[in-house]
């Protein structure tokens, strides 16, 4: 084994290896020479081996074998052994590991030693590594040791009551009456200890924060020595003395005075002399100075006082000195306390003294966009917003449309900026603008021939923008007679042919750039403009039909259902196809978004799957042959009937389809009127008015037998002038004992104003395995009047 | 609060580090490399804060060596740079000559006590 190697020799031999494997080489096989020597107990070089130990340890190496060396070197009673046992137990022992209880006792006889050094080691380890267990037992031996003689103690107890205050805060109570003692020394270690200790218990325990406002004359006192005096060799830096001891009082402070008008006063003074006396010419004056600006915003201090604080914030802002400026601004932002107008001159200030990165610049101004300079703003951000780097551009653009929407002064501007955003980095917006753009458009009626003009315009220019394209499309659908029509009050006019129009529009179809739903607008718009123009009709037919057999199955099956619209049902087309109505702002959970964009599609599948007419149909013959009328019905005449009232009503049960296709929102029924009450089978009605000629009825039925009821089905009849369409059911079974409804609704309209409206209803289910049927005459409609 | 204290060589190896907040021996390699990755990579005219994680850094080149401290967000950063340039003038004064090559050969450990003063300021 060969001989223990002093210190100074391994840390040479290490250092001189030349290679990661040599050095790694040397530390094995001085570790295995320690470990050997750990076991033997040798006690010569013991302390030589544990610091060679730790050396290894510090480079990274795996070291710890040697923790139960520390305990036991920590039980010796030789000072050096001891020391470096306390050295390794910080280094190398934390709560986590079992040996760490093993020292509990060892440092409760060491902090009874009377030599100052063994009882400083042990508060040192105490405060480094102890647990939760030690604080508890140890508490009562530090408070004792704060009222000690001796300051370097005093100093170190403080320390050590920081570290057991932050691992267990119900013993801050403890320490509060000496931690106010410690306030009237002179030593400056000891000083720093207290304020810090006093800054933890406030900021645990906010009873303490009441009791320690008491010392915020000693405080101030405190400070105003140390900035006062003159030079002081010991706690000199830089020409400021103790600057370390002024932030802590300072902050200290700022905790005490927040939100508290009495203890903000009495600093008043003071922060007003350290503002103005602390050199600001070194780095440390600065540091002291910018401190003193947090508190003084943070306080209730007065406006003298905060336009001070302000202007160093502003001088700070041209300093030479990046780290500074960096700060400063860093801060700005956060700072609540500073107002719009004094932030905006910072920031002016900022922007001229200082190329800051473009995301903070950006949240900057983000933040001070207002009512009062949103033009100016935006001109700047949309300016950004062409020149910033690509990863910025989604979160600008988001933040121009959050800007635009709160604080836009006309309408118009607000289309104009989004259009501007849309053309500039159409292909960073997120999804949810397409549909809020158009409901922005759609409410905004008095400048749609404006709107659909520039869009126009745009779309020629450039169809690769997919937002834009898709905005385009759908408005160049809906307004297409606007824009063929040539004149625009706000814009210089320009002819438009619809060759043109229609040119585009294929261009976006076939364009490879379009993605899916973009053509899927395309489409559309097209087959509206069928309706909106007079003479390419046959142009958009053969378009439409091309993609009848498109590969994808979205477009073919929208290209289909309007080749069905131009060929069965052509008598609809242009009903089907007319203006959307005004949409509702819905809040952003609903689907809205989507149904805004394929609303007609939706309108479309109701109405081109025509199965219900039929059987509808044939129900209300029968009906109607019961209620006199008899006349040779035309299946197709009802089916006409039941559908015509769609078109003209379709401005209101459109809204009225997109909340069933929603969810199902019941109308709200004014008063519910029994119709049919028999075997605890019963039937409400309720009506509601839906426009001059139109009548919604819901109808709810209800099983208060003990037995389930199925096959549950209503059928309506009214007098001939009347239409009726019946819509499906909630379904068809009632379970018992009214455990839940069946509902169904019927939209009458009565164009004719027929007086004394009357409905026959006829009940059909099947009970206990018989089937039973019922007709009911229902004269009165609550609701109506009449 | 300070949270750990870094001496890291131009090559990036550690010749002193001091955590005051319990961090794991496994993890404290790679959080070392990490950050002196990060410091190690700025160029002169860059600020000696930097924001790492969810706290801030703050270094000083001092010839071959690197000082890094890392901080909470509630502390000030100016202070703390300017805590590193007196912790490096007391060493100096002490042992004459700041080289990392120096300060090792001498007795380190009380380069340790002097670390334990920064608790001072945790």
């Amino acid at each position: 084994m060969s001989p223990s190697v002093p210190l100074q020799e391994m840390i040479r031999a290490i250092r001189s290896a030349r290679t990661q494997c040599e050095e790694r080489g040397v530390i094995q096989r001085e570790c295995a020479t320690i470990r050997a020597q750990f076991r033997q107990a040798d006690n010569e070089g013991r302390s030589h081996n544990l610091a060679k130990l730790l050396y290894v340890h510090m480079l990274g190496y795996p070291a710890h074998f040697g923790q139960m060396e520390c305990v036991r070197m920590i039980a010796s009673p030789r000072y050096s052994e001891k020391r470096v046992g306390y050295l390794g137990a910080m280094m190398l022992l934390d709560e986590k590991q079992d040996a760490s209880l093993l020292i509990t006792n060892s440092i409760k006889n060491d902090l009874a030693n009377s030599n100052q050094y063994v009882q400083s080691l042990a508060l040192c380890t105490l405060a480094c590594m102890g647990s939760a267990e030690m604080c508890r037992d140890l508490a009562p031996e530090i408070n004792r040791l704060l009222r000690a003689s001796n300051s370097y103690i005093k100093k170190k107890a403080a320390l050590c009551a920081v570290h057991i205050v932050r691992k267990v805060q119900d013993l801050g109570e403890l320490f509060a009456p000496s931690a106010r003692c410690l306030l009237t020394e002179k030593n400056h270690g000891v000083l720093h200890g207290a304020v810090v200790l006093i800054t933890e218990l406030c900021e645990c325990n906010p009873e303490s924060l009441e009791r320690f406002r008491k010392t915020v004359p000693d405080l101030v006192q405190i400070m105003k020595g140390l900035v006062i005096s003159g030079y002081s060799p010991d706690h000199d830096v830089a020409g400021i003395s103790d600057p370390f001891l002024q932030v802590r009082i300072l902050r200290l402070l700022r905790i005490l005075g927040h939100n508290n008008e009495a203890a903000s006063d009495a600093m008043n003074d003071l922060l007003a002399q350290v503002a103005t006396n602390t050199d600001s010419t070194k780095t440390v004056g600065n540091a002291v100075l910018y401190e003193t600006v947090l508190t003084v915003l943070d306080i209730k201090s007065e406006s003298g006082l905060r336009v001070l604080a302000v202007n160093i914030l502003g001088r700070f802002l041209l300093n030479n000195d990046r780290n500074i400026r960096l700060v400063v601004s860093q801060n700005i932002l956060t700072s609540a306390a500073t107002t719009q107008k004094q932030r905006i001159s910072l920031c002016i200030q900022l922007y001229f003294s200082f190329p800051i990165p473009p995301s903070r610049a950006l949240e900057l101004s983000l933040a001070l966009v207002s009512a009062s300079n949103i033009r100016s703003m935006m001109k700047e951000l949309l300016s950004f917003l062409s020149s910033c780097p690509p990863e910025l551009r989604s979160q600008t653009a988001s933040g121009i449309f959050i800007a635009a929407e709160r604080y836009a002064p006309s309408q118009r501007w607000h289309i104009d900026t989004i259009l501007h955003v849309l053309t500039t980095a159409g292909g960073d917006v997120r999804d949810e603008t397409v549909p809020n753009l158009i409901q922005l458009i759609t409410n905004t009626s008095e400048l749609h021939c404006y709107t659909v003009h520039k869009l126009y315009r745009a779309l020629h220019n450039d169809i690769s923008q997919q937002p834009l394209v898709q905005v385009a499309c759908w408005c160049i659908g809906e307004y297409g007679d606007l824009l063929l029509r040539g004149e625009c009050q706000e814009m210089e006019p320009v002819q438009v042919t619809e060759d043109d129009v229609l040119d585009v529009l294929e261009a976006v179809l076939q364009s490879h750039m379009s993605s899916p739903s973009t053509r899927g607008f395309a489409l559309t718009a097209t087959m509206k403009l069928s309706t909106r123009i007079t003479e390419n009709v046959d142009r958009i037919r053969s378009i439409v039909s091309i993609y009848g057999s498109c590969i994808d199955v979205e477009l073919q099956q929208r290209a289909v259902e309007y080749n069905a619209l131009f060929k069965k049902y052509d008598h609809m087309r242009a009903a089907v196809l007319e203006r959307m109505p005004v949409i509702e702002k819905n809040s952003q959970g609903h689907t809205n978004g989507d149904s805004t964009g394929e609303t007609i599609k939706e309108n479309l599948a109701v109405k081109v799957k025509q199965a219900e007419p039929q059987q509808a149909a044939n129900q209300v013959c029968d009906l109607l042959d019961l209620l006199g009328g008899s006349e040779p019905p035309l299946q197709s005449s009802p089916a006409l009937g039941s559908t015509a009232p769609l078109p003209v009503g379709t401005a209101g049960t459109a809204g009225g389809d997109l909340l069933d296709l929603l969810g199902g929102l019941e109308p709200t029924a004014i008063m519910p009127v029994s119709v049919y009450d028999k075997d605890g089978v019963t039937v409400t009605l309720s009506c509601e008015k839906q426009s001059d000629s139109g009548l919604s009825i819901t109808l709810t039925a209800s099983n208060s037998t003990d037995s389930d009821i199925r096959g549950f089905t209503l059928q309506a009849a009214v007098p001939k002038s009347v239409q009726l369409h019946m819509k499906a059911p909630s379904g068809d079974s009632l379970p018992a004992r009214g455990a839940a409804k069946v509902t169904q609704m019927v939209v009458l309209n009565n164009p004719n104003k027929v007086v004394n409206l009357k409905m026959r209803l006829r009940i059909s289910y099947t009970s206990q395995g018989s089937a039973v049927q019922d007709t009911v005459q229902v004269d009165s409609f609550p609701g109506l009047g009449h | 609060m300070i949270k750990f204290v870094l001496m890291v060589n131009r090559q990036g190896q550690t010749r002193l580090s001091r955590y005051y907040h319990p961090v794991e021996l496994s993890r404290r390699a790679a959080l070392e490399a990490d950050v002196v990755r990060c410091c190690l990579s700025r160029k002169k005219d860059q600020c000696s804060f930097v924001e790492y994680k969810d706290f801030k850094l703050v270094y000083r080149q001092y010839a071959a060596l690197y000082i890094v401290v890392g901080i909470t967000d509630s502390e000030n950063e100016l202070s703390i740079y300017e805590l590193v340039h007196n912790f490096v003038e007391v060493l100096d004064k002490y042992f004459s000559r700041v080289v990392s090559l120096n300060r090792v050969k001498n007795s380190w450990i009380q380069c340790q006590g002097v670390c334990r003063s920064l608790k001072h300021l945790k």
